[in-house]
């Protein structure tokens, strides 16, 4: 996995609750058996119109959001279904940090598993950060989750983040091996369980 | 010595942590893992490249659900890259040596329907599976819960997962439910109460009476729409029902061993003095049949009620939400729930699939036609379940009525295979999810019981069942 250190880049906003992973991804992109390649169905049913043209009244659509890397959304994103699709597409469009007040659970460990930070931040925080975006077009955030804080232009927010997670993302350890470390532990459990 | 008192979650994470190091998640071991052709190729490929194995082919179980056809199983499959998917599920439990359950097996079907069906799934056990409705497993006091692809090979590779124990939530349910109102209703309501986040970090355990009542399957619907709150999983502690219903399937244990199990069982309910983080309270005693209104599991209202007028909503961020999921459902406020114009009924899922199910709904319509203003499916959950209505005559009582009977699968529940909505329709459906273009790009989807969705395809609309059946 590759390491997540510090990313400096564009917000982009999508100021909607509930986002579910069946927006972010819709299903009939599930059928392939690659890992990459999903960032051109991202929000496929809300970015493109029927026709396949870019629908003008879709947040990501807005010329200043062109090249983001951060995305600000509201409360309980990626909701819904466990398909690790939804971060694969997110990352490969190119978002690599997601601010939110709340993630849902599956959605949210799944962003690990690949080198993506999602960032929780109180209601108020991302309110702020909501205004802040909107006054200041083309303006840059810097993610550091080495010193767990987020700022930009006259802002910063300290943020939390399980301590282990956060040392598999700075040294990109993928989970497999570390398990696999305990690989006695494991045997002499299933010797006693059967 | 007073032991200190242990919830059933406690109680099973406590048996299978393998090791845990300080400030780190645990290594929890896992009995049981359900694969199907959507989230495990990846996984596979993955293993594959790193040169590893599966570590305990004879814990995994695999099955064909999410995009198989469900229309004539001899005709061959016409989407090719659903074929492909379906065949690599097949290469991967070859070359694996994991046991599927394919699109030829008397036993396929979706794979929470299966693992309950033929005994896989036992109390006491933790099992995953790649899909979020694996908390349906939780109905027999088994920690199940849904993962990721990453997950998957993690599972595959080590038989293990790192988690972090989840918070406890209890919903105690109370209450003699009203005839015509089933358990569909009673979780929809209790999303409706708790708001789809309102699980969100938790395992939801279910008590109470009412809870108690329920058959195996009625526990099932309950459990499998736990992650539509945003819980890690749903649970409800083993009891007699549940060990009658396990007795005697495929997997089950058997003779002396299943009296073994049985005493195992016993001693996982959550103890009488058992702390959890949270509890709610919830009464069903006058719940009436409850219809989903807009694009979320939360969204819900009573069949008497109206579509909710958006200004309604305390904050301006739930009040933004009514009114894009309105405008999306095509809906005004106000519009009398009754007067919501159908135009298909599908009757199926992972929640409402099994022959309860299909009986519920095969009662309501026996000797009345499907209204003309509508097309109406059901998808029976598996293959088992199938074979059991067409003994019993469902089969016939469905198609008299106009509707169509196919073949088991996941089907128009998020649609991955050629059963979908077209835009602008309205379902009634008795499947988990009314996402924006879950049953199709533009489709309009109604979460309701099998009972109400069988009344609503004969009538055209959705009807108070707890009047209708008085006529």
């Amino acid at each position: 996995m590759e390491p997540f250190v510090k990313i400096k880049g564009l917000v982009a906003t999508l100021d909607r609750v509930n986002v579910d992973t069946d927006q972010i991804i819709p299903k009939q992109f599930l059928k392939r058996i690659e890992k990459t390649g999903y960032g051109q169905f991202l929000f496929f049913d809300w970015r493109l119109n029927e026709d396949g043209s870019p629908n003008p009244d879709f947040e990501l659509n807005a010329p200043q959001f062109k090249g983001a890397s951060i995305l600000l959304t509201r409360d309980n994103f990626g909701c819904g279904s466990s398909r690790e699709h939804a971060p694969w597409a997110l990352l490969d469009y190119g978002f690599h940090s997601i601010l939110a007040p709340s993630f849902a659970d599956i959605f949210y460990n799944n962003c690990f598993k690949n080198g993506m930070l999602p960032v929780q931040l109180p209601q108020d925080q991302i309110s702020d950060l909501f205004e802040w975006v909107g006054a200041n077009p083309g303006a840059q955030l810097t993610v550091d989750l080495e010193s767990q804080t987020l700022s930009g232009d006259s802002l910063e927010y300290p943020f939390e983040v399980d301590p282990f997670r956060r040392d598999c993302l700075l040294k990109g350890l993928n989970d497999i091996d570390l398990t696999l470390q305990y690989e006695e532990q494991i045997r002499e459990y299933e010797s006693k369980n059967g | 010595m007073s032991k200190e008192p242990k919830t059933l979650l406690d109680k099973i994470w406590d048996r299978h942590v393998v090791h845990q190091e300080p400030g780190q998640p645990a290594i929890l071991y896992i009995d049981c893992h359900l694969v199907h052709e959507v989230t495990s190729a990846q996984a596979f490929e993955g293993l594959r490249l790193a040169g590893r194995k599966v570590r305990r082919p004879n814990l995994t179980y695999a099955t064909v659900d999410h995009n198989v056809p469900t229309w004539d199983r001899s005709l061959p499959i016409t989407d090719a890259i659903s074929k492909l998917q379906i065949d690599t599920l097949g290469k991967n439990c070859k070359e694996f040596e994991i046991q599927l359950f394919g699109l030829d097996s008397p036993n396929q079907g979706i794979v929470h329907v299966i693992g309950p069906e033929l005994g896989i799934t036992q109390p006491g056990k933790t099992l995953v599976c790649g899909d979020s409705h694996t908390s349906t497993h939780g109905a027999f006091g088994t920690l199940a819960f849904g993962v990721g692809t990453s997950e998957v090979e993690h599972v595959l590779a080590t038989q293990c997962l790192l988690q972090s124990k989840p918070r406890s939530l209890q919903i105690q349910v109370q209450g003699q439910l009203p005839t015509g109102v089933t358990a569909k209703d009673v979780i929809l309501y209790i999303i409706r109460t708790i708001g789809t986040d309102g699980g969100t970090g938790c395992v939801i355990e279910y008590t109470g009476d009412t809870i108690g009542r329920f058959t195996m399957e009625e526990r099932m619907t309950v459990c499998n729409m736990s992650i539509e709150a945003g819980a890690r999983a749903g649970m409800i502690a083993p009891d007699e029902t549940t060990y009658a219903y396990v007795e005697g399937r495929s997997y089950a244990p058997q003779g002396k061993e299943f009296q073994d199990a049985v005493d195992y069982w016993k001693t996982l309910p959550s103890d009488p003095d058992a702390s959890f983080d949270r509890t709610v309270e919830v009464e069903v005693s006058s719940l009436a049949p409850q219809v989903s209104w807009g694009t979320n599991p939360g969204m819900v209202t009573d069949v008497t009620g109206t579509v909710p007028d958006p200004e309604s909503f305390a904050d301006e961020t739930s009040r933004r939400a009514a009114r894009s999921a309105l405008e999306y459902m095509g809906l005004q406020p106000g519009l009398p729930i009754t007067e919501i114009k159908l135009d298909r009924v599908f009757i199926g899922s992972c929640t409402n699939a099994r022959i309860e199910d299909l009986r519920a709904a095969a009662r309501m319509i026996q000797g009345r036609k499907v209204s003309s203003s509508l097309q109406a499916m059901v998808v029976p959950g598996s293959q088992q379940v199938k074979r059991q209505a067409e003994k019993e005559g469902l089969d016939r009582i469905f198609t008299e009525a106009g509707f169509d009977w196919r073949e088991s699968g996941c089907s128009m529940c998020l649609g991955m295979n050629p059963d979908i909505l077209s835009p602008g329709q309205h379902c009634a459906s008795t499947s988990n999810r009314n996402f924006e273009g879950r049953q199709g790009r533009g489709g309009r989807t109604h979460l309701v019981s099998p009972a109400m969705a069988a009344v609503a395809a004969i009538e055209g609309h959705f009807t108070d069942i707890r009047q209708w059946s008085d006529n």
